[in-house]
């Protein structure tokens, strides 16, 4: 379900925009009745308190959740039912609250993983890895060591990830999202249980990215002077709904959000 | 290793990505091979110990090389895709009947679809065989998409049994021999009859080589990461944009197409003359066992741990003989099935993950060696 090949997405354009979408397991709503969109080259902010359906959220936009109603249009196409391999293919990576790497591969091999979708080569041609098989293998290595580069990671990249520190294993998976070449990044969370120095290498990092390869993100933070710096918008949710959307000095004036998150005298 | 890849720069990735980066490893590897093919043909064509007699090589060398690549198939689906199976015996008895019915000429009497195959040269024969196995493995491998784990192990365990049943009942298969057993047709290769020992023991290898190279090429490329993502965390895997689907199947279909070649090997080259027995539960949980305690997702572990299941028992049958230890062969047997079980215990305890583990520890302690970090 590849997006069709339209006049690209320039900066500013919506890239992504949910309408209405609501999301129910049995009698539990997740998100009711969310719209709001996600600009070209921006980093925009999903926040809310805990079981505010941040998380849902993701998982709707990269095709994991199917929501019960609402239109989710991405590069100008709206989409119905999708599988979370087609919303790969169309460009949408993601990285998870608690790490999800492949723990039994090396840091190389992992981020090599986010580059399966752009090898071509069969089965047969892997097996003899010779002439064009070999040659995609060299190629794609060199994307990927361009981001071990620009990671900082290469002294760990024969290291099997499952022996890593936390922050370095958040790193990898952030280096596995960017090997997909995304044009969409979705962070869940991609501070959790970081000290400061690991919280501002990511940060910038994550500026990085954005500035360096023009990559669309949304990040769930709960950091919020993180969240108040990085970003250029952000949409705050709480109960599954949208209680503000706007640029963080606005956010932070909103007396609702305020209330969602320190309560309100009943 | 007490040699250290200190001074050899790789300028380019491919130099990077071989299979050993070290010299030292890739001397030693031909070192290996060099043993297996020209050393071993040699010893045994002058008589030297331990090839005085064919033993070593009808009891060890080539029961030891066939489950050697039946252990590299079950590694690729359990150790490098994480999908359980026992129904290992089964894609080997496919493999091997199918051979059988290939070498033998295949008539398919349905009336108005009459098929009729005639015999056909040994090489295709098994190839044809392991590529029956390769489309039973996708068959059985469907309900993986849906179960996982023990559940999966039991789904492989009715391939077990329907195919024990079917090589038992269906007369077909056993080109109608009343006593049910079947005798391997000759090894003719492009001309030339395989039958000495040692002949059978170079077929054998030249398999186990290509095959073993087949193996690692694919499982250090894409599929085989493939295949790694959905054993580690199969939902970030598909949020990737890997298809289980595809990733599951595709494991299931080189697993099962190489573990045919090796129940054909086993069945026409060690066996020769062979009952659906052959391929029974207890196969399976030999092939299961050796790919356990060898090291799940390791080529080379699939090697240590069949010489490991194989070997050991028929070492440890020699030690009170060898001792001059009056004791009898009952006792023997018992004590070698008693000690080998301990060993696996205590094996299991110390390193779960089996041999290539400790290979890897060992070679990561000596390359520091003397200091401890």
């Amino acid at each position: 379900m590849r997006a069709p090949d339209g006049p690209p997405v320039t900066a500013g354009d919506v890239l992504l925009s949910i309408d209405n979408v609501s999301l129910s397991f049995g009698g539990v709503k997740a998100v009711s009745g969310v719209s709001f969109d996600i600009r070209k080259g921006e980093i925009r902010a999903i926040i809310g308190p805990n079981g505010a359906g941040k998380t849902s959220m993701l998982n709707i936009i990269n095709g994991f959740y199917h929501p019960q109603e609402g239109v989710i249009t991405f590069k100008g196409e709206a989409r119905s039912r999708m599988r979370p391999h087609d919303a790969a293919d169309g460009g949408i990576a993601r990285t998870f609250q608690n790490v999800a790497l492949f723990r039994g591969m090396t840091a190389l091999d992992n981020i090599m993983a986010g580059r399966t979708l752009k090898m071509r080569r069969n089965m047969f041609w892997q097996m003899l890895r010779v002439g064009p098989a070999l040659a995609e293998e060299v190629e794609h290595r060199h994307r990927v060591e361009e981001i071990i580069d620009f990671l900082k990671i290469q002294e760990i990249r024969r290291t099997p990830v499952s022996r890593l520190p936390y922050g370095l294993q958040k790193r990898v998976e952030l280096g596995r999202a960017l090997a997909m070449e995304p044009e969409l990044l979705l962070l869940d969370e991609p501070m959790a249980g970081m000290n400061i120095e690991e919280k501002e290498d990511m940060s910038r990092f994550i500026l990085d990215v954005n500035d360096h390869y023009g990559t669309t993100i949304a990040l769930i933070e709960h950091d919020m002077g993180v969240v108040m710096d990085l970003s250029d918008r952000v949409v705050v949710l709480d109960h599954g709904i949208k209680i503000a959307d706007g640029t963080p000095n606005e956010v932070k004036s909103n007396q609702a959000v305020i209330d969602a998150y320190l309560g309100v005298a009943h | 290793m007490f040699y250290r890849e200190t001074g050899q720069f790789k300028s380019s990735y491919a130099a990077d990505m071989q299979i050993f980066p070290i010299r030292q490893d890739r001397i030693a590897l031909w070192v290996v091979l060099a043993l297996a093919f020209i050393g071993i043909p040699l010893l045994n064509a002058f008589h030297i110990w331990p090839f005085g007699s064919e033993y070593m090589l009808r009891a060890i060398l080539i029961p030891f090389l066939i489950l050697s690549l039946a252990a590299i198939g079950l590694n690729i689906l359990t150790g490098y895709c994480g999908q359980l199976s026992l129904g290992s015996g089964a894609f080997m008895a496919i493999g091997a009947y199918s051979a059988y019915k290939f070498a033998t000429g295949v008539h398919l009497p349905f009336g108005l679809f009459d098929l009729s195959i005639p015999p056909l040269p040994m090489l295709p024969s098994i190839l044809l065989g392991a590529l029956m196995s390769a489309v039973v493995g996708i068959l059985f491998g469907i309900p993986s998409l849906r179960i996982k784990g023990l559940y999966l192990a039991v789904a492989t365990l009715a391939a077990q049994f329907f195919f024990d049943w079917v090589f038992i009942r269906v007369k077909w298969f056993t080109n109608y021999n009343s006593s049910g057993s079947v005798s391997a047709p000759d090894l003719n290769f492009f001309g030339f009859v395989v039958n000495a020992p040692i002949e059978r023991y170079l077929l054998c290898l030249v398999f186990v080589a290509i095959f073993a190279l087949l193996a690692k090429n694919l499982v250090r490329g894409n599929i085989g990461r493939q295949w790694m993502a959905t054993r580690d965390m199969d939902i970030a895997a598909e949020l990737m944009g890997i298809r289980p689907l595809y990733a599951k199947l595709s494991a299931f279909a080189i697993s099962s197409f190489i573990m045919g070649v090796a129940g054909a090997l086993w069945a026409f080259v060690y066996l020769g003359a062979w009952e659906p027995l052959a391929f029974s539960i207890d196969r399976s949980f030999q092939i299961l066992f050796m790919v356990i305690i060898g090291g799940l997702g390791s080529i080379l572990g699939s090697f240590l741990g069949a010489a490991f299941i194989l070997v050991l028992p028929i070492l440890l049958d020699q030690v009170p003989h060898a001792l001059g230890v009056p004791i009898s062969v009952e006792t023997v047997s018992l004590l070698v099935f008693i000690i080998t079980g301990a060993l696996i215990c205590w094996l299991l305890i110390v390193e779960p993950r089996g041999f290539a583990r400790l290979w890897l520890t060992g070679k990561e302690k000596l390359r520091l060696w003397p200091y401890p970090y």
